[in-house]
């Protein structure tokens, strides 16, 4: 395990059910650097996404950031960390603003300026006063996406974020995750497609 | 932590009352049921208001008690379903403040507005106004207690297929000591009796659910998030 | 320190000694059964305000007792299994749980009878039926949960919840509910009460109790040996057990 990564995934092993679903799967990452999680569909890729971020106990095997258990230091490693799952996850009542001050307000204080910044930087600005139910399923992502951004988070996880996304919308989150790893940002990302980043991707296969 | 918890809790209720007020239609549907259960009543036994009355704590109780239900079912399940459930999850902040917040929520859009709604159905059912007091009172706390033990409850089955009929399973039968205790303590104020024993009962356990329902919801809502 | 504790909650070790006990156990309830029947239906006198009808307490008291007594064990059983992730106490949880809701239908069809020459109906609201009649809904809500998720540890670690959510409120229940029957003593109902006993209807009520607890125990160990085959199927040392 290389000392200096700030993320450590340590044989981690998940049965769902009789399915061995993740078996003894090992990780580091470090500041600076990308990973990219592939593999066919129901490898579980996205069940390993979720064990990072704590949301699913494995049953062998640990998660650590910076050097600590992410059990033991909950609280901290999720204001250090900006998930964005398959889904946007966005309440179609509320409009593209309150999404994002609702999600991003619990995780740290946040003006109206900064959220209507993420959101023009991820190219849906116009969208900020529209209820989430009238945006298109692109625009939903970039919303999300803006979201991940406002969170000022140093780790990325995010799942399969070049969904319904339009070739400029993928070079956006490309050039995002860009700047976010150039800037000392950490980030793993889940996509079945091969990334076409500037800069260096590790890459991690689950092949079931 | 750059957001405290009181923080917190404001926000998460200001973000359930706003999608509350949002669909007004979802508001009004538990207390048209309410209504509805309690005209049930008369139907099926008789118009006679003296008649009514004796019946009447039980009748208003039991209505209160299956409106509550319905709407209990839409705690967590819009949230799960959207997948904004996990983003709170994920938030930063202790789960049990996230549920403490919405199941307060909850309570001041369904159970607080039946108690408001009370009188109205009261005076149909025959209870005099000099009881109206202890019957406010203790639909107040017996709904509040009941959003808590809703709260596991609906942190039990929210994502699952008929989740709400199992809901109400694993809910009607620890709601039962509420029911005893508020029916009685209305009784007793429409038959002249001190309803104080009652009443206290009622708060105590109130406060006893209070306390420890949270950490059971979240323990629910953790299984459930897996 | 609690390696010994981990190594005796092994699956293959908890179906050995399953194996092992219940035919001890089932010796055991039959000797004590067998004596508590005899004594108690034969020999003890009949009770000076109840007459014959009494005798059913031989059954409905150890009913009564035994499916509280699983109650809690399938809540502590559950909270072993969710508080320290020991997965036979999900097994243990989850075989006890019928084995309950078998005792309390018991105890609430026993007391019906009983009733019957007291009240004239097979069924008033006695407070200790009304309490048992709410404890076998609280089995209904945990038997039902288990099975509705897909996971089985999820649905596992939600009935062993639920479990310990309905122990907690099984005293305020019953607190409730007396109380509740208390109010309105208008209604000319006896309660289903136990009449002060001389040894001779002592000494037999007992041993079925203790019979009964052997039996539970019996039927329990001969359950959690199927349980912990099918929650291990995977295993190889099940294939092996299967084979003998």
């Amino acid at each position: 395990m290389n000392p200096a990564a700030s993320l450590t995934v340590d044989q981690v092993h998940v049965w769902r059910g009789d399915r061995h679903v993740l078996r003894g799967v090992s990780l580091s990452l470090a500041a600076g650097e990308l990973l990219h999680v592939w593999g066919p569909n129901g490898t579980g890729k996205t069940t390993l996404l979720r064990v990072i971020c704590g949301l699913l106990r494995p049953e062998q095997g640990v998660v650590a950031w910076l050097g600590r258990s992410i059990v033991a230091i909950r609280s901290e490693f999720q204001a250090a960390l900006a998930y964005a799952s398959h889904e946007p996850a966005l309440k179609s009542d509320l409009t593209a603003l309150e999404n994002l001050r609702f999600a991003v307000g619990l995780k740290r204080r946040v003006s109206e300026a900064e959220l209507r910044a993420s959101l023009d930087r991820t190219g849906v600005g116009r969208c900020a006063d529209l209820p989430a139910r009238v945006l298109s399923a692109g625009q939903r992502r970039r919303v999300a996406m803006a979201r991940v951004l406002a969170f000022q988070a140093p780790l990325w996880l995010l799942d399969e974020p070049f969904t319904n996304l339009d070739v400029k919308g993928s070079a956006l989150v490309s050039q995002l995750l860009l700047e976010h790893v150039s800037g000392g940002g950490l980030a793993l990302v889940v996509a079945h497609q091969d990334l076409s980043m500037a800069c260096e991707v590790k890459r991690l296969e689950l092949d079931g | 932590m750059n957001v405290g918890a009181a923080q917190a809790l404001q926000l998460i209720l200001r973000r359930e009352l706003c999608l509350s007020f949002r669909r007004p239609d979802q508001l009004l549907q538990p207390l048209v049921f309410f209504l509805i259960v309690t005209t049930l009543f008369p139907l099926a036994l008789s118009p006679e208001l003296s008649l009514l009355r004796d019946m009447a704590p039980g009748i208003l109780w039991v209505a209160a008690l299956l409106s509550s239900l319905l709407s209990l079912d839409a705690l967590f399940r819009a949230d799960a379903e959207d997948g904004t459930l996990e983003q709170l999850a994920l938030s930063g902040q202790a789960l049990s403040v996230i549920v403490i917040g919405k199941t307060f929520a909850h309570w001041l859009v369904s159970g607080a507005a039946l108690v408001v709604m009370s009188p109205l159905v009261a005076t149909a059912l025959g209870i005099p106004v000099g009881a109206f007091p202890t019957m406010l009172a203790s639909l107040a706390l017996g709904t509040l207690t009941l959003s808590w033990l809703g709260s596991i409850g609906a942190g039990l089955t929210v994502g699952l297929r008929r989740g709400s009929v199992l809901l109400s399973l694993i809910v009607l039968p620890l709601a039962m000591p509420l029911l005893i205790f508020g029916a009685s303590a209305t009784d007793r104020a429409i038959t002249g009796m001190s309803p104080a024993g009652a009443l206290y009962l009622l708060a105590a356990l109130c406060v006893f659910t209070s306390t420890l329902a949270p950490i059971a919801a979240t323990v629910a809502l953790r299984i459930t998030l897996e | 320190m609690w390696t010994w504790f981990y190594r005796l909650a092994s699956p293959p070790h908890v179906y050995r000694v399953a194996a092992f006990l219940a035919p001890w156990l089932l010796g055991a309830a039959a000797v004590l059964i067998g004596y508590g029947v005899v004594a108690g239906l034969v020999f003890a006198p009949p009770d000076y305000q109840q007459g014959d009808a009494f005798r059913i307490i031989y059954v409905h008291a150890p009913a009564a007792w035994l499916s509280l007594f699983a109650y809690t064990t399938m809540a502590v059983a559950g909270a072993i299994g969710l508080i320290w992730k020991i997965k036979m106490g999900h097994a243990v949880a989850a075989a006890t749980a019928p084995i309950g809701a078998s005792f309390t239908l018991l105890g609430l069809m026993t007391g019906s009878l009983w009733g019957r020459p007291m009240w004239g109906t097979y069924w008033a609201w006695d407070p200790r039926l009304t309490s048992e009649l709410i404890l076998l809904f609280l089995y209904v809500g945990v038997m039902s949960l288990r099975p509705a998720f897909e996971d089985p540890g999820r649905g596992d670690r939600a009935a062993a919840l639920l479990a310990i959510v309905g122990v907690v409120n099984v005293p305020i229940i019953h607190y409730s509910v007396s109380w509740w029957n208390s109010l309105h003593q208008g209604a000319t109902v006896a309660k289903l009460a136990i009449p002060s006993m001389p040894g001779s209807m002592l000494w037999p009520l007992l041993s079925m109790l203790a019979g009964f607890m052997f039996f539970y125990g019996a039927v329990l160990c001969m359950r959690l040996r199927g349980e912990v085959l099918n929650r291990e199927r995977q295993a190889t040392w099940v294939r092996e057990a299967i084979k003998t």
